[in-house]
Protein backbone atom coordinates (compact mmCIF):
# COMPACT_ATOMS: atom_id res chain seq x y z
CA UNK A 1 0.00 0.00 0.00
CA UNK A 2 1.25 3.47 -0.86
CA UNK A 3 2.11 5.59 2.18
CA UNK A 4 -0.58 8.31 2.29
CA UNK A 5 1.90 10.69 3.91
CA UNK A 6 4.40 10.40 1.06
CA UNK A 7 3.90 12.87 -1.77
CA UNK A 8 4.43 11.80 -5.36
CA UNK A 9 6.10 14.19 -7.75
CA UNK A 10 3.76 15.78 -10.29
CA UNK A 11 4.43 18.27 -13.05
CA UNK A 12 2.27 21.10 -14.29
CA UNK A 13 1.09 20.23 -17.81
CA UNK A 14 -1.35 23.11 -18.33
CA UNK A 15 -2.07 26.43 -16.63
CA UNK A 16 -5.04 28.70 -17.10
CA UNK A 17 -5.28 32.02 -15.31
CA UNK A 18 -8.93 32.18 -14.29
CA UNK A 19 -8.75 35.43 -12.32
CA UNK A 20 -5.85 37.73 -11.42
CA UNK A 21 -5.28 35.76 -8.20
CA UNK A 22 -6.68 32.37 -9.24
CA UNK A 23 -5.22 29.75 -11.54
CA UNK A 24 -6.20 26.27 -12.65
CA UNK A 25 -3.40 23.75 -12.96
CA UNK A 26 -3.51 20.40 -14.75
CA UNK A 27 -1.11 18.04 -13.01
CA UNK A 28 0.30 14.74 -14.26
CA UNK A 29 2.69 12.31 -12.53
CA UNK A 30 6.31 13.23 -13.30
CA UNK A 31 7.11 9.53 -13.70
CA UNK A 32 5.00 7.30 -15.91
CA UNK A 33 2.99 6.07 -12.93
CA UNK A 34 -0.78 5.80 -13.15
CA UNK A 35 -2.96 8.59 -11.87
CA UNK A 36 -4.89 7.48 -8.77
CA UNK A 37 -8.66 7.28 -9.28
CA UNK A 38 -10.56 10.12 -7.66
CA UNK A 39 -14.15 11.27 -7.28
CA UNK A 40 -15.85 14.66 -7.42
CA UNK A 41 -15.73 16.29 -3.99
CA UNK A 42 -12.40 14.77 -2.95
CA UNK A 43 -9.21 16.76 -2.48
CA UNK A 44 -5.46 16.38 -2.82
CA UNK A 45 -2.68 17.77 -0.69
CA UNK A 46 -0.47 19.89 -2.95
CA UNK A 47 3.09 20.42 -1.75
CA UNK A 48 4.92 23.46 -3.06
CA UNK A 49 8.46 22.17 -2.64
CA UNK A 50 10.20 23.89 0.25
CA UNK A 51 7.12 25.98 1.07
CA UNK A 52 4.46 23.70 2.50
CA UNK A 53 1.29 21.77 1.79
CA UNK A 54 -2.25 22.84 1.17
CA UNK A 55 -5.52 20.93 0.68
CA UNK A 56 -7.13 21.74 -2.67
CA UNK A 57 -10.34 20.23 -4.05
CA UNK A 58 -10.38 18.52 -7.40
CA UNK A 59 -11.98 20.89 -9.90
CA UNK A 60 -11.60 18.86 -13.09
CA UNK A 61 -13.25 15.96 -14.83
CA UNK A 62 -12.58 12.88 -12.72
CA UNK A 63 -13.27 10.65 -15.73
CA UNK A 64 -10.08 11.99 -17.33
CA UNK A 65 -7.28 9.51 -16.78
CA UNK A 66 -4.21 11.51 -17.73
CA UNK A 67 -4.22 14.47 -15.35
CA UNK A 68 -5.84 15.91 -12.26
CA UNK A 69 -7.07 19.51 -12.23
CA UNK A 70 -6.98 21.96 -9.32
CA UNK A 71 -8.09 25.57 -9.06
CA UNK A 72 -6.06 27.57 -6.57
CA UNK A 73 -6.53 31.10 -5.29
CA UNK A 74 -3.42 32.84 -3.96
CA UNK A 75 -4.26 33.78 -0.38
CA UNK A 76 -1.15 32.73 1.57
CA UNK A 77 2.46 31.75 0.99
CA UNK A 78 1.75 28.16 -0.14
CA UNK A 79 -1.26 28.92 -2.32
CA UNK A 80 0.64 31.86 -3.81
CA UNK A 81 3.47 29.51 -4.75
CA UNK A 82 1.09 26.91 -6.23
CA UNK A 83 -1.11 29.42 -8.07
CA UNK A 84 2.02 31.01 -9.55
CA UNK A 85 3.38 27.77 -11.01
CA UNK A 86 4.29 27.63 -14.69
CA UNK A 87 4.18 24.90 -17.27
CA UNK A 88 6.70 22.15 -16.41
CA UNK A 89 7.10 23.16 -12.74
CA UNK A 90 7.01 20.29 -10.27
CA UNK A 91 5.20 19.86 -6.98
CA UNK A 92 4.36 17.07 -4.55
CA UNK A 93 0.88 15.59 -4.40
CA UNK A 94 -0.77 13.27 -1.89
CA UNK A 95 -4.27 11.95 -2.35
CA UNK A 96 -7.02 11.79 -3.21
CA UNK A 97 -8.55 12.13 0.24
CA UNK A 98 -11.96 12.61 1.77
CA UNK A 99 -15.56 11.77 1.18
CA UNK A 100 -16.96 12.57 -2.26
CA UNK A 101 -20.33 13.99 -3.29
CA UNK A 102 -23.00 11.21 -3.00
CA UNK A 103 -23.10 10.31 -6.71
CA UNK A 104 -24.89 7.00 -6.21
CA UNK A 105 -27.67 8.56 -4.11
CA UNK A 106 -28.06 11.29 -6.69
CA UNK A 107 -28.93 8.94 -9.55
CA UNK A 108 -32.49 9.38 -10.80
CA UNK A 109 -32.98 12.54 -8.73
CA UNK A 110 -33.24 16.19 -9.69
CA UNK A 111 -30.03 17.95 -8.72
CA UNK A 112 -29.58 21.50 -7.48
CA UNK A 113 -26.01 22.76 -7.22
CA UNK A 114 -25.39 25.98 -5.27
CA UNK A 115 -21.95 27.51 -5.55
CA UNK A 116 -20.62 30.64 -3.89
CA UNK A 117 -17.40 32.34 -5.01
CA UNK A 118 -14.53 29.89 -5.32
CA UNK A 119 -16.96 27.16 -4.21
CA UNK A 120 -17.70 26.62 -7.87
CA UNK A 121 -14.36 24.81 -8.18
CA UNK A 122 -15.24 21.69 -6.12
CA UNK A 123 -18.66 21.63 -7.77
CA UNK A 124 -17.22 21.81 -11.28
CA UNK A 125 -15.95 18.24 -10.98
CA UNK A 126 -19.48 17.06 -10.15
CA UNK A 127 -20.91 19.16 -13.03
CA UNK A 128 -18.59 17.29 -15.41
CA UNK A 129 -19.67 13.97 -13.93
CA UNK A 130 -23.38 14.80 -14.21
CA UNK A 131 -22.98 15.94 -17.82
CA UNK A 132 -20.84 12.88 -18.70
CA UNK A 133 -23.60 10.63 -17.32
CA UNK A 134 -26.53 12.92 -18.13
CA UNK A 135 -29.14 10.19 -18.56
CA UNK A 136 -28.64 8.94 -15.02
CA UNK A 137 -29.95 12.16 -13.47
CA UNK A 138 -33.14 14.22 -13.62
CA UNK A 139 -33.32 17.98 -13.96
CA UNK A 140 -29.99 19.64 -13.13
CA UNK A 141 -29.84 23.25 -11.96
CA UNK A 142 -26.71 25.23 -11.15
CA UNK A 143 -26.95 28.44 -9.13
CA UNK A 144 -23.79 30.49 -8.78
CA UNK A 145 -23.26 33.61 -6.70
CA UNK A 146 -20.12 35.67 -6.60
CA UNK A 147 -18.88 39.11 -5.63
CA UNK A 148 -18.89 41.09 -8.88
CA UNK A 149 -19.07 40.25 -12.60
CA UNK A 150 -15.26 40.55 -12.72
CA UNK A 151 -14.94 37.83 -10.04
CA UNK A 152 -16.82 35.15 -11.99
CA UNK A 153 -14.85 31.93 -12.00
CA UNK A 154 -14.77 29.90 -15.26
CA UNK A 155 -16.77 32.71 -16.95
CA UNK A 156 -16.32 31.40 -20.50
CA UNK A 157 -17.20 27.85 -19.49
CA UNK A 158 -20.24 29.09 -17.56
CA UNK A 159 -21.47 30.76 -20.76
CA UNK A 160 -21.22 27.37 -22.50
CA UNK A 161 -23.19 25.76 -19.67
CA UNK A 162 -25.86 28.45 -20.05
CA UNK A 163 -26.24 27.50 -23.70
CA UNK A 164 -26.84 23.81 -22.97
CA UNK A 165 -30.37 22.53 -23.11
CA UNK A 166 -29.82 19.92 -20.42
CA UNK A 167 -28.49 22.16 -17.64
CA UNK A 168 -30.38 25.06 -16.09
CA UNK A 169 -28.25 27.86 -14.71
CA UNK A 170 -28.61 31.00 -12.68
CA UNK A 171 -25.87 33.45 -11.85
CA UNK A 172 -25.92 36.43 -9.52
CA UNK A 173 -23.42 38.92 -8.19
CA UNK A 174 -23.44 40.92 -4.96
CA UNK A 175 -22.89 44.22 -6.71
CA UNK A 176 -22.40 45.40 -10.26
CA UNK A 177 -22.16 48.38 -12.52
CA UNK A 178 -24.58 49.17 -15.30
CA UNK A 179 -22.67 47.08 -17.84
CA UNK A 180 -23.84 43.91 -16.05
CA UNK A 181 -27.17 42.70 -17.37
CA UNK A 182 -27.49 39.64 -15.16
CA UNK A 183 -28.97 39.16 -11.72
CA UNK A 184 -27.81 41.16 -8.68
CA UNK A 185 -28.44 39.86 -5.18
CA UNK A 186 -27.46 36.99 -2.93
CA UNK A 187 -27.43 33.48 -4.36
CA UNK A 188 -30.54 32.41 -2.42
CA UNK A 189 -32.63 34.88 -4.43
CA UNK A 190 -32.06 32.67 -7.48
CA UNK A 191 -34.15 29.97 -5.80
CA UNK A 192 -37.27 32.16 -5.83
CA UNK A 193 -39.58 30.94 -8.54
CA UNK A 194 -37.06 28.42 -9.88
CA UNK A 195 -39.78 25.78 -9.75
CA UNK A 196 -37.83 22.60 -8.98
CA UNK A 197 -39.51 19.74 -7.16
CA UNK A 198 -38.07 19.86 -3.65
CA UNK A 199 -39.33 16.38 -2.81
CA UNK A 200 -37.26 14.73 -5.53
CA UNK A 201 -34.20 16.94 -5.23
CA UNK A 202 -30.71 16.41 -3.89
CA UNK A 203 -28.83 19.65 -3.36
CA UNK A 204 -25.08 20.15 -3.16
CA UNK A 205 -23.74 23.40 -1.70
CA UNK A 206 -20.21 24.72 -1.70
CA UNK A 207 -19.07 28.17 -0.69
CA UNK A 208 -18.38 30.26 2.41
CA UNK A 209 -19.99 28.73 5.49
CA UNK A 210 -22.52 31.54 5.98
CA UNK A 211 -23.60 31.21 2.34
CA UNK A 212 -24.08 27.45 2.86
CA UNK A 213 -26.19 28.06 6.00
CA UNK A 214 -28.49 30.51 4.29
CA UNK A 215 -28.69 28.40 1.13
CA UNK A 216 -29.59 25.28 3.12
CA UNK A 217 -32.32 27.18 4.99
CA UNK A 218 -33.79 28.43 1.71
CA UNK A 219 -33.63 24.98 0.10
CA UNK A 220 -35.53 23.53 3.08
CA UNK A 221 -38.16 26.26 2.60
CA UNK A 222 -38.44 25.09 -1.01
CA UNK A 223 -39.22 21.56 0.21
CA UNK A 224 -35.83 19.85 -0.03
CA UNK A 225 -35.37 17.35 2.80
CA UNK A 226 -32.40 18.23 5.08
CA UNK A 227 -31.02 14.72 4.55
CA UNK A 228 -30.89 15.43 0.82
CA UNK A 229 -28.73 18.52 1.26
CA UNK A 230 -24.94 18.11 1.20
CA UNK A 231 -22.32 20.71 2.05
CA UNK A 232 -18.58 20.76 1.48
CA UNK A 233 -16.79 21.98 4.60
CA UNK A 234 -13.43 23.64 4.76
CA UNK A 235 -11.02 23.54 7.69
CA UNK A 236 -7.27 23.72 8.09
CA UNK A 237 -6.28 20.25 6.89
CA UNK A 238 -2.72 19.10 7.52
CA UNK A 239 -2.28 15.31 7.54
CA UNK A 240 -5.43 14.62 5.46
CA UNK A 241 -5.89 11.17 7.02
CA UNK A 242 -7.43 11.97 10.42
CA UNK A 243 -4.28 11.72 12.56
CA UNK A 244 -3.30 15.24 13.44
CA UNK A 245 -6.63 16.76 14.48
CA UNK A 246 -6.05 20.16 12.85
CA UNK A 247 -9.33 19.93 10.96
CA UNK A 248 -11.43 18.61 13.84
CA UNK A 249 -15.03 19.80 13.52
CA UNK A 250 -17.09 18.64 16.48
CA UNK A 251 -16.95 14.82 16.39
CA UNK A 252 -15.52 14.79 12.86
CA UNK A 253 -12.26 15.25 11.06
CA UNK A 254 -13.11 17.20 7.93
CA UNK A 255 -10.27 15.53 6.00
CA UNK A 256 -11.47 12.01 6.75
CA UNK A 257 -15.20 12.20 7.52
CA UNK A 258 -15.71 15.03 5.02
CA UNK A 259 -15.20 17.37 3.34
CA UNK A 260 -18.67 16.46 2.06
CA UNK A 261 -21.25 16.09 4.82
CA UNK A 262 -24.99 15.56 4.79
CA UNK A 263 -26.57 18.64 6.36
CA UNK A 264 -28.03 16.82 9.42
CA UNK A 265 -24.48 15.73 10.37
CA UNK A 266 -23.23 19.30 10.70
CA UNK A 267 -26.25 21.64 10.94
CA UNK A 268 -26.06 21.72 14.75
CA UNK A 269 -22.36 22.58 14.58
CA UNK A 270 -23.00 25.64 12.40
CA UNK A 271 -24.40 27.41 15.44
CA UNK A 272 -21.46 26.70 17.76
CA UNK A 273 -18.96 29.52 17.52
CA UNK A 274 -16.04 27.66 19.08
CA UNK A 275 -16.07 24.76 16.58
CA UNK B 1 -58.93 42.59 -20.39
CA UNK B 2 -58.12 42.17 -16.72
CA UNK B 3 -59.10 44.83 -14.24
CA UNK B 4 -56.58 46.36 -11.80
CA UNK B 5 -58.23 44.30 -9.05
CA UNK B 6 -57.66 41.10 -11.08
CA UNK B 7 -54.01 42.01 -11.69
CA UNK B 8 -53.42 42.66 -7.99
CA UNK B 9 -55.24 39.46 -7.05
CA UNK B 10 -52.94 37.44 -9.35
CA UNK B 11 -49.75 38.91 -7.89
CA UNK B 12 -47.97 36.91 -5.12
CA UNK B 13 -47.48 40.04 -2.99
CA UNK B 14 -51.23 40.25 -2.39
CA UNK B 15 -51.86 36.52 -1.88
CA UNK B 16 -54.45 35.99 0.85
CA UNK B 17 -55.79 39.54 0.81
CA UNK B 18 -59.59 39.75 0.91
CA UNK B 19 -61.46 40.78 -2.29
CA UNK B 20 -62.78 43.85 -0.45
CA UNK B 21 -59.27 45.05 0.35
CA UNK B 22 -58.05 44.22 -3.16
CA UNK B 23 -60.84 46.42 -4.52
CA UNK B 24 -59.90 49.22 -2.15
CA UNK B 25 -56.27 49.04 -3.32
CA UNK B 26 -57.28 48.81 -6.96
CA UNK B 27 -59.00 52.19 -6.60
CA UNK B 28 -55.52 53.70 -6.08
CA UNK B 29 -53.90 51.81 -8.96
CA UNK B 30 -53.31 52.14 -12.66
CA UNK B 31 -51.61 50.09 -15.35
CA UNK B 32 -48.27 51.37 -16.55
CA UNK B 33 -45.51 50.31 -18.94
CA UNK B 34 -41.81 51.18 -18.99
CA UNK B 35 -39.38 50.63 -21.82
CA UNK B 36 -35.89 49.34 -21.14
CA UNK B 37 -33.81 52.12 -19.61
CA UNK B 38 -36.77 54.12 -18.30
CA UNK B 39 -36.70 55.15 -14.66
CA UNK B 40 -39.59 54.12 -12.43
CA UNK B 41 -38.25 56.35 -9.66
CA UNK B 42 -35.30 58.62 -9.10
CA UNK B 43 -33.45 59.28 -5.86
CA UNK B 44 -34.70 62.40 -4.09
CA UNK B 45 -38.08 62.59 -5.80
CA UNK B 46 -41.29 62.71 -3.80
CA UNK B 47 -42.18 59.12 -2.91
CA UNK B 48 -45.83 58.92 -3.75
CA UNK B 49 -45.98 55.58 -5.56
CA UNK B 50 -44.98 51.96 -5.44
CA UNK B 51 -44.97 49.45 -8.25
CA UNK B 52 -46.26 45.91 -8.44
CA UNK B 53 -44.12 44.36 -11.16
CA UNK B 54 -46.21 42.16 -13.46
CA UNK B 55 -43.56 41.35 -16.04
CA UNK B 56 -40.00 42.38 -16.81
CA UNK B 57 -37.19 43.35 -14.48
CA UNK B 58 -36.01 46.48 -12.72
CA UNK B 59 -32.82 47.27 -10.87
CA UNK B 60 -32.43 49.36 -7.75
CA UNK B 61 -29.27 51.39 -8.09
CA UNK B 62 -27.33 54.28 -6.63
CA UNK B 63 -24.80 56.67 -8.05
CA UNK B 64 -21.54 56.84 -6.16
CA UNK B 65 -18.90 59.37 -7.21
CA UNK B 66 -15.84 57.48 -8.35
CA UNK B 67 -17.73 54.22 -8.81
CA UNK B 68 -20.54 55.28 -11.12
CA UNK B 69 -23.94 53.63 -10.95
CA UNK B 70 -23.88 50.56 -8.73
CA UNK B 71 -26.73 48.07 -8.87
CA UNK B 72 -27.90 47.09 -5.40
CA UNK B 73 -30.62 44.58 -6.19
CA UNK B 74 -33.04 43.47 -8.83
CA UNK B 75 -36.79 42.97 -8.74
CA UNK B 76 -38.80 40.89 -11.19
CA UNK B 77 -42.39 39.86 -11.69
CA UNK B 78 -42.58 38.23 -8.25
CA UNK B 79 -41.89 41.51 -6.50
CA UNK B 80 -42.82 45.04 -5.61
CA UNK B 81 -40.59 48.07 -5.57
CA UNK B 82 -40.76 51.26 -3.53
CA UNK B 83 -41.52 51.67 0.15
CA UNK B 84 -40.40 55.22 0.82
CA UNK B 85 -44.02 56.30 0.37
CA UNK B 86 -44.81 54.61 3.70
CA UNK B 87 -42.86 56.95 5.96
CA UNK B 88 -42.11 60.67 6.16
CA UNK B 89 -40.40 62.52 4.58
CA UNK B 90 -41.69 60.45 1.62
CA UNK B 91 -38.54 60.76 -0.47
CA UNK B 92 -37.24 58.13 -2.89
CA UNK B 93 -33.94 56.72 -1.60
CA UNK B 94 -32.61 54.93 -4.72
CA UNK B 95 -33.00 55.02 -8.48
CA UNK B 96 -35.18 52.27 -9.94
CA UNK B 97 -34.60 51.56 -13.64
CA UNK B 98 -36.16 49.08 -16.05
CA UNK B 99 -33.61 46.71 -17.59
CA UNK B 100 -36.31 44.97 -19.62
CA UNK B 101 -39.69 46.18 -20.83
CA UNK B 102 -41.76 46.31 -17.65
CA UNK B 103 -45.49 46.10 -17.11
CA UNK B 104 -46.58 47.13 -13.65
CA UNK B 105 -49.44 48.37 -11.58
CA UNK B 106 -48.59 51.79 -10.17
CA UNK B 107 -50.20 52.38 -6.78
CA UNK B 108 -50.68 55.89 -5.49
CA UNK B 109 -49.10 56.13 -2.05
CA UNK B 110 -51.02 59.25 -0.97
CA UNK B 111 -54.29 57.54 -1.83
CA UNK B 112 -53.19 54.37 0.03
CA UNK B 113 -52.05 56.30 3.10
CA UNK B 114 -55.45 57.86 3.35
CA UNK B 115 -57.26 54.54 2.92
CA UNK B 116 -55.06 52.72 5.43
CA UNK B 117 -55.61 55.48 8.01
CA UNK B 118 -59.33 54.90 7.82
CA UNK B 119 -59.10 51.08 7.51
CA UNK B 120 -56.47 49.82 9.94
CA UNK B 121 -57.03 46.19 8.94
CA UNK B 122 -56.01 47.10 5.38
CA UNK B 123 -53.05 49.00 6.81
CA UNK B 124 -52.02 45.95 8.86
CA UNK B 125 -52.34 43.58 5.91
CA UNK B 126 -50.32 45.88 3.70
CA UNK B 127 -47.66 46.58 6.33
CA UNK B 128 -47.31 42.86 7.04
CA UNK B 129 -46.50 42.23 3.39
CA UNK B 130 -44.10 45.15 3.17
CA UNK B 131 -42.40 44.08 6.40
CA UNK B 132 -41.74 40.66 4.89
CA UNK B 133 -40.21 42.19 1.76
CA UNK B 134 -38.14 44.58 3.87
CA UNK B 135 -36.93 41.71 6.09
CA UNK B 136 -35.87 39.65 3.06
CA UNK B 137 -34.04 42.61 1.55
CA UNK B 138 -32.45 43.53 4.89
CA UNK B 139 -31.12 40.00 5.36
CA UNK B 140 -29.87 39.87 1.77
CA UNK B 141 -28.21 43.27 2.18
CA UNK B 142 -26.50 42.14 5.38
CA UNK B 143 -25.10 39.13 3.55
CA UNK B 144 -23.92 41.35 0.71
CA UNK B 145 -22.30 43.71 3.24
CA UNK B 146 -20.45 40.78 4.81
CA UNK B 147 -18.72 40.38 1.45
CA UNK B 148 -18.49 36.64 2.03
CA UNK B 149 -16.70 35.92 -1.24
CA UNK B 150 -13.80 38.27 -0.54
CA UNK B 151 -10.30 36.92 -0.74
CA UNK B 152 -9.38 34.76 2.22
CA UNK B 153 -12.94 34.23 3.46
Amino acid sequence: MIDPMLPAVYKVVRVSQDLPDTATLDLAPASNSKLPACQPGQFNMLYALGQGEVAISISGDTDEADCVRHTVRAVGSVTRAVAGMKLGDQLGLRGPFGRAWPLNRMQGKDIVLMAGGLGLAPLRSVIYHLLNHRDAYGRITLFYGTRTPQDRLYAAEFTLWQQRGDLETGITVDSAGRDWHGHVGVVTTLLEGSGFDGNNTIALICGPEIMMRFSAAELIKQGVQPGNIYVSMERNMKCAVGFCGHCQYGPYFVCKNGPVFALPQVAHLFRIREV
Amino acid sequence: MKSIADLLHDHPFFAGLSPAHINLLAGCGKNIHFDTGNFLMKEGENANTFYVIRSGKVVVEAYTPGFGHQIVTQVDHHGVVGYSWLFPPYRVAFDVRAIEPVSAVQLDGKCLRSKTESDHELGYQLMRRFAQVMLQRLQATRLQMLDVYRKGS
